[in-house]
């Protein structure tokens, strides 16, 4: 099992929840972030002239994979939150030990 | 002889004017960081109860008791001893002497509350509150005295001003500069981290608030209900209007139409229009309201070009707006208008200018000097400033344990 954590910007969240749902992964969470890449932060109006914002605001989608669908949730994401512009985020996969759906005391691959 | 409809207006001004106040406590507070929002309109609400409260004690007395050397008000009137319901001799002779006093009373309360946005986010709550009782004591009572006392020397010598322009706005403006150097910056101003409004939305709304309650604090000062009235309330709604609209242009000229903007432009048209409301046609408030946005607008990049952190430009809106509107008055006043004003240089009197000029002088220099040193005997003998943690944590929660938005768990 692996986590995909993905940051997105945040009017790309219904295109990625879309191509998610199309591998057949509905399940995910959804978290309001702030952030930067190498675009650095924004101007932002203040009542005459401005001031800078370091942090823009993203959303971060995280989702539990099992380790032959990394791939193709990679690919889904990739493809449906890029603009080609600067600012579309960054992907991280990293290892999950186990997992436990709650209701049912179910674990592992089942848990997923 | 009492007045019904005069007596009617002025109460009901009254209340308009009171609600303005909460109204400054959301214009301030959407405009500081989330962590200082709630301490933010605290410092307003507080003014209500602790003004509210020394008004009627011996401020009403000190600001409108039978003059003493032109200077200050006697304790005649102390805790409201001989203001009834029969009208006062002297000022505002329709209506009852409470309703007069009470009116009085919403605008020493609202001008202490316009001080407060110089200090945001880094002032001791305990400090503020002892400044706020000096100041009513030592600088508005008597520059209302001398402004609208009976006997004041600015009232003999014919400085005109209708609803507060000196007294409220350039007092309070020029007070805000002083307390704010003595105070410092914001601990990271300096070094450009962003100061980012909490909430906008909440600051259209408390400018709303203001531009209504300012019909009472207008309209009102005419003291009856009449034709000088709506002449007022006019000459009102042009300026700010027109400062509205200014601003929304210069914000949009140099990048986009800023809500925060036409908030701010509103209130400086409202500020510039105070003192010449009653005395000038009321389509003289193009030229005021216009004239107001744009110094406003200049004079607040001026002050961030300076490193200054009068945080939410108290001095820039209702120091110059007040400034601008005090010389304003002297130009464009007509006795054509109000019969108990003067014509101004635009209707052949150039002296009534330089008299609106030592008005603003005098109320100038004694407030910047006056608060300076008030504000450092407060520093002096409490502190005026919070510790760099509560500062950092922020006032809601180091000032009054409360916080403006609830937890997580529900």
């Amino acid at each position: 099992m692996k986590k995909v954590e993905a940051i997105i910007r945040e009017e790309k969240l219904e295109p990625v929840r879309k191509a998610l749902e199309a591998i057949g992964y509905f399940g995910m969470t959804i978290s309001e972030v702030s952030g930067r890449g190498k675009q650095g932060g924004v101007r932002l109006q203040w009542r005459a002239g401005e001031y800078r914002v370091e942090f823009l605001p993203k959303l971060k989608v995280e989702v539990v994979v099992m380790d032959e669908d990394v791939a193709p949730a990679l690919a889904a994401i990739t493809r449906s939150a890029r603009t080609g512009e600067i600012g579309d985020g960054k992907i991280f996969v990293m290892p999950v030990d186990d997992a436990v759906r709650i209701r049912t005391g179910d674990s592992g691959a089942n848990a997923v | 002889m009492i007045d019904c409809a005069a007596t009617a207006w002025v109460l009901v001004s009254s209340a308009m004017v009171m609600l303005m106040t909460p109204g400054v406590a959301l214009f301030y507070g959407g405009m500081v960081r989330r962590k200082n929002f709630l301490s933010t309109m605290m410092m307003s609400f507080a003014a209500l109860g602790l003004i509210g409260l020394l008004w009627v004690l011996y401020g009403y007395s000190l600001s409108f008791g039978p003059d003493r050397a032109s200077i200050i008000g006697g304790l005649d009137f102390v805790l409201l001893a001989g203001v009834g319901q029969a009208p006062s001799g002297v000022y505002a002779t329709t209506i009852p002497h409470l309703a007069f006093m009470v009116f009085q009373g919403m605008f020493a309360i609202i001008t202490v509350a316009l001080i407060t946005g110089a200090v945001v986010e880094r002032i001791k709550f305990s400090a503020l509150l002892v400044f706020s009782v000096l100041w009513m004591t030592f600088v508005y009572c008597p520059v209302a005295h001398w402004v609208w006392g009976d006997g004041g020397w600015l009232a003999r010598l014919g400085a005109l001003d209708f609803a507060g322009g000196t007294v409220v706005h350039i007092a309070a403006g020029v007070s805000a500069l002083a307390l704010a150097s003595l105070l410092g910056p914001r601990r990271g101003f300096r070094e450009g981290e962003p100061m980012e409004p909490g909430n906008i939305p909440m600051v259209a709304i408390g400018a709303g608030l203001l531009w209504f309650g300012w019909f009472g604090f207008n309209a009102g000062s005419a003291l009856a209900s009449g034709g000088l009235a709506a002449s007022a309330f006019v000459a009102t709604n042009i300026s700010a209007a027109t400062a509205a609209f200014v601003w929304m242009i210069l914000s949009w000229l140099h990048q986009r139409p800023s809500l925060l903007g036409v908030a701010t432009g509103a209130v400086a048209g409202l500020v510039a229009i105070t003192p010449a409301a009653g005395f000038v046609s009321p389509i003289m408030g193009i030229p005021i309201g216009a004239g107001a946005a744009a110094l406003c607008y200049y004079c607040m990049l001026f002050r961030m070009k300076r490193g200054i952190d009068e945080s939410l430009d108290v001095w820039a809106v209702h120091g110059m707006g007040g400034t601008w509107g005090a010389l304003a008055t002297g130009i464009f006043a007509s006795v054509a208008v109000n019969s108990a004003g003067a014509d101004g240089l635009l209707y052949g009197n150039p002296g009534q200018l330089l008299l609106q000029l030592a008005g603003v002088a005098a109320v100038w220099v004694f407030a910047l000097t006056v608060t300076w040193v008030l504000g450092k005997l407060v520093d002096l003998a409490m502190g005026l400033r919070v510790s760099v943690v509560e500062e950092t944590v922020g006032l809601d929660i180091s000032q009054h344990g409360e916080r403006a938005y609830g937890g997580m768990l529900k």
